[in-house]
C-alpha cells in the first residue's frame, strides 16, 4: 500500500521537477549571464585606466589628441614617453639625467616605503604580541586602554600632524630627508599593524609559549623562536598592505620633502611644464608609480586579502 | 602563567637600586640636554647646538636606558613591558607631542613669508575660522563625500556577492577587483582625471558624448566635478570594502541559506531575512573603517581640481594644504586642522555609540 502510493508520489514529483527544470534552466541561463556579464564589465572599470595609462606612454601628441584606443590599430606605437625618462631602448645607454633623476626617485620610494614598513611590523607585532598575552596595568591604563590609545591613531587625518612637523622637522634638520618620511609613514601604517597581528597572535594557542616557558626559555625567547615562525603568513600581510600604503604615499611627501627625499608621487604631480603636460612622459612616469605594485598585487593577493579581511569577521 | 607577584619578587634589592640610578641618570642628562639647548636658543648662553638634533638623541638614549632599566628593576615583568614599551613611546613622540604643539601653534600668527615670525595672537584665527566661508563650505563637501560612502557600500557588496557566486575564473576577478585599491592616488588623478575624463580627447568624454550628453566637461559644474571626484575616489577604495564584505560571505554558514531556499525563498528574499542580517556586523566594519579613510581625502582633489570650481570640491585636507601651500599661514592652517580634529572625533564617538546601541536593540 504505501509503496504504491509513494511510487505514484514519486512520479508526480518528477513531472513536476522535470517542468521546474525547464523553467529553471533558462531562469538559470538569464542569470549566469547576468552574473558573467556584471563579472566582465566591472572587470572592465578596473583594467581600462591602466590599460589608458600604459597605452598613452607610447603615443605620440597628435595620438594623443585624437584620443586614439587601440596599438597598431588606432596608432602606430613610438618609445616617446619612455625615451623621455631615458629608458627606451635607444637611450638607455646614454648617460640621461632625466633617468637618473626618475632612478633617484623611484629608490627614494622603494627605500621609504621598504624601511617604513618594516620599522612598523616590528615594533607594532611587539606591541600586539604584547597586549595579546600578558596582563599590563601602567597607572591607570590596561590593555584595552592601550589598544584603544593605538587604534585611534587611525582617525588622526595627516593635516594635523602636517604643519607641526614641518615645524619641528625644520628645528631638528629632518625636512627633505627619507628618515623623517620613515618616521610619519611607520606612524600612520603601525594602527593598521597592530590590528592584523593582534588578531593573528590571538589565534596562536599559547599553550605552544608555555611549553617553551617551562621549558626554560624567556618570554623574548619563545616569541622569537616559536611564535614569529608560526605568524609570518600574517606579518607578510600586515607587511605588504603597509606597503602599498606608503608607496602611493603623496600628502606628507608633498609637503616635507623639496629635493632630496623627493619620492616618486610628488615627481608625478609635478610634471606641469611650460608647454603644458607632455601626456607621454606623464603616462611613462605613471606606468612606473603603478606597475611594480600591479606586479605585487598580481603575486601576492592571497596576502593582500588576508590582510584586509583581518579583524572583518569575528 | 606566572604571577606578576613572582615575577618581582627574586629581584636584588641593589638591581633595583641600579635600574632606578639609571633612569634618574638618563633623565638628569636629557633634562640637562633640553635646557642647555633652550638657554642658547634664548641667548643666554653662548655655546650650544645649531639644531635641535642633538635632543633627538638624547631623547632616544634615554629611550633605550628607559627600557633596559624596565629589564634591570623588574625581571621577568620588565621584558614583558618590553613588547609594548616601544610602539608606546613611539607613538607618544610621534603624535602626542606634534599635537600639543600644534594648539600652540593654533593660537599664533604665524606666516612664514613674513618677517614677523611667530606672535601669540589668542582666539584671533578661531574668529576668523568661523568666519571663513571656504573651510565651511569644505566641511560640507566632506559630508557629501561621507554619506556617498553608503553609495560605494551597496556597490562593494553586490560586487562581493558576485565574486562568492558559484563562477569560473574566481581568482582572476578577484585579482582584477583588487587592483584599483593598489594604485598611486596621484598617477590616477593624472591619468584618469587629467587624461581619460578629459574634455577634449579623453575616451570617458568621448563615451559621454556618445550617450547623448553634448558637453561632458567633468570638472567645471560644481555638482557634476563633485560627483567626478566622489566616482574616482570610490573607484579606489570600493575594493577596500569588497574585500571585507567577501571575507563576512565567506565565514557565513552556507546551511543557512540553503535552508531557506529549501523553504521556498527566492534569491531575492534570501538576501533580505538572511544574508543581509548576518552581514551587518562586517557591514558596520567596512563602512566605519572606509569614513575614517574618507575623512582623510585629499590627493585626488589636490591633483585634478586644487579644490574648485569654486571651492566645490574642496575636503578639508585639500583646503589646508593650499592655506600652507599657497599662503604660507602656518598658525591658521593649524587652527583650521586641529578644529577639524575636534570635529571628527566627536562624529566618530557618536557613530560609534549610535551604531553600538543599533546593534545591541537588533541582536
Amino acid at each position: 500500500m504505501s509503496s504504491t502510493t509513494s511510487a505514484i508520489e514519486a512520479a508526480a514529483a518528477a513531472e513536476r521537477s522535470a517542468a521546474r527544470y525547464d523553467q529553471s534552466r533558462a531562469a538559470r541561463i538569464i542569470s549566469r549571464t547576468a552574473i558573467y556579464g556584471a563579472l566582465l564589465l566591472w572587470a572592465f572599470i578596473c583594467l581600462f585606466p591602466i590599460y589608458w595609462t600604459l597605452t598613452t606612454s607610447f603615443k605620440t601628441a597628435k595620438d594623443v589628441q585624437q584620443g586614439a584606443l587601440i596599438p597598431f590599430v588606432d596608432f602606430e606605437p613610438s618609445w616617446i614617453g619612455w625615451k623621455s625618462l631615458g629608458l627606451s631602448p635607444d637611450t638607455i645607454f646614454e648617460t640621461s639625467t632625466v633617468r637618473e633623476e626618475f632612478l633617484a626617485r623611484f629608490i627614494n620610494s622603494v627605500v621609504t616605503s621598504l624601511s617604513a614598513s618594516m620599522l612598523a611590523i616590528v615594533i607594532g607585532s611587539l606591541a600586539a604580541y604584547g597586549l595579546s598575552r600578558f596582563e599590563y596595568k601602567w597607572g591607570p591604563f590596561r590593555n584595552k586602554d592601550i589598544s584603544f590609545f593605538f587604534l585611534s591613531q587611525l582617525i588622526l587625518p595627516p593635516v594635523v600632524l602636517a604643519l607641526p612637523f614641518l615645524v619641528l622637522y625644520k628645528e631638528v634638520a629632518m625636512l627633505d630627508s627619507s628618515i623623517g618620511l620613515i618616521l610619519l609613514y611607520a606612524l600612520m601604517v603601525l594602527p593598521i599593524v597592530i590590528w592584523i597581528m593582534r588578531d593573528q597572535f590571538k589565534s596562536i594557542p599559547a599553550e605552544l609559549e608555555e611549553a617553551a616557558l617551562v621549558d626554560g626559555l624567556s618570554s623574548w625567547g619563545a616569541f622569537l623562536r616559536i611564535v614569529v615562525p608560526i605568524s609570518l603568513p600574517g606579518m607578510v600581510a600586515a607587511f605588504i598592505l603597509s606597503l602599498v600604503l606608503c608607496w602611493n604615499e603623496y600628502f606628507f611627501a608633498a609637503l616635507l620633502t623639496s629635493t632630496d627625499a623627493k619620492t616618486l608621487p610628488v615627481m608625478v604631480a609635478s610634471q606641469t611644464g611650460s608647454q603644458g603636460i607632455n601626456w607621454w612622459s606623464m603616462a611613462a612616469l605613471s606606468s612606473a608609480a603603478i606597475v611594480p605594485l600591479c606586479i605585487v598585487g598580481i603575486l601576492l593577493e592571497r596576502y593582500i586579502i588576508k590582510g584586509l579581511s583581518t579583524g572583518a569577521v569575528k | 602563567m606566572q604571577t606578576s607577584a613572582a615575577l618581582i619578587g627574586d629581584i636584588p634589592a641593589s638591581r633595583k637600586a641600579l635600574g632606578r640610578g639609571l633612569i634618574i641618570a638618563a633623565s638628569l642628562g636629557l633634562a640637562a640636554v633640553l635646557v642647555w639647548q633652550i638657554l642658547f636658543v634664548s641667548g643666554n648662553v653662548e655655546e650650544g647646538f645649531d639644531t635641535w638634533r642633538p635632543v633627538l638623541y638624547a631623547y632616544l638614549a634615554w629611550a633605550v636606558v628607559l627600557g633596559v632599566s624596565q629589564v634591570i628593576i623588574r625581571g621577568e615583568a620588565g621584558q614583558r613591558a618590553l613588547f609594548v614599551l616601544p610602539a608606546v613611546l613611539f607613538t607618544i613622540s610621534m603624535v602626542i607631542f606634534p599635537t600639543a604643539f600644534g594648539i600652540y601653534i593654533a593660537f599664533t600668527d604665524w606666516n612664514l613669508s613674513s618677517f614677523e615670525g611667530r606672535q601669540f595672537n589668542g582666539l584671533d584665527n578661531l574668529r576668523a575660522l568661523f568666519e571663513d566661508s571656504y573651510y565651511w563650505n569644505s566641511l560640507g563637501n566632506m559630508a557629501f563625500y561621507v554619506a556617498m560612502v553608503l553609495v560605494e557600500y551597496a556597490i562593494a557588496f553586490g560586487l562581493a556577492l558576485l565574486l562568492n557566486a558559484e563562477i569560473r575564473a574566481r581568482r582572476f576577478f578577484r585579482v582584477v577587483f583588487l587592483l584599483p585599491f593598489m594604485l598611486s592616488p596621484v598617477a590616477i588623478s593624472w591619468m584618469v582625471g587629467k587624461s581619460l575624463m578629459e574634455y577634449r580627447f579623453g575616451p570617458a568624454a568621448n563615451l559621454a558624448r556618445f550617450l547623448g550628453w553634448e558637453k561632458p566637461a567633468f570638472f567645471t559644474e560644481p555638482w557634476i566635478a563633485k560627483i567626478s571626484i566622489e566616482v574616482m575616489d570610490a573607484w579606489m577604495y570600493i575594493p577596500f570594502m569588497m574585500i571585507l564584505l567577501l571575507a563576512g560571505l565567506q565565514a557565513m554558514p552556507r546551511d543557512v541559506s540553503e535552508a531557506a531556499r529549501v523553504d521556498g525563498a527566492n534569491g531575492w528574499q534570501t538576501f533580505w531575512k538572511i544574508t543581509f542580517p548576518l552581514m551587518l556586523p562586517v557591514s558596520v566594519t567596512a563602512i566605519v573603517l572606509r569614513i575614517i579613510f574618507k575623512l582623510k581625502l585629499a590627493d585626488i582633489i589636490i591633483n585634478v581640481t586644487a579644490g574648485g570650481p569654486g571651492g566645490a570640491t574642496d575636503s578639508v585636507t585639500s583646503f589646508i594644504y593650499r592655506e600652507y601651500r599657497d599662503r604660507s599661514n602656518v598658525g591658521y592652517g593649524t587652527m583650521l586642522a586641529e578644529f577639524y580634529l575636534v570635529i571628527i572625533i566627536i562624529f566618530m564617538l557618536t557613530l560609534l555609540r549610535f551604531v553600538s546601541r543599533w546593534l545591541r536593540k537588533l541582536d
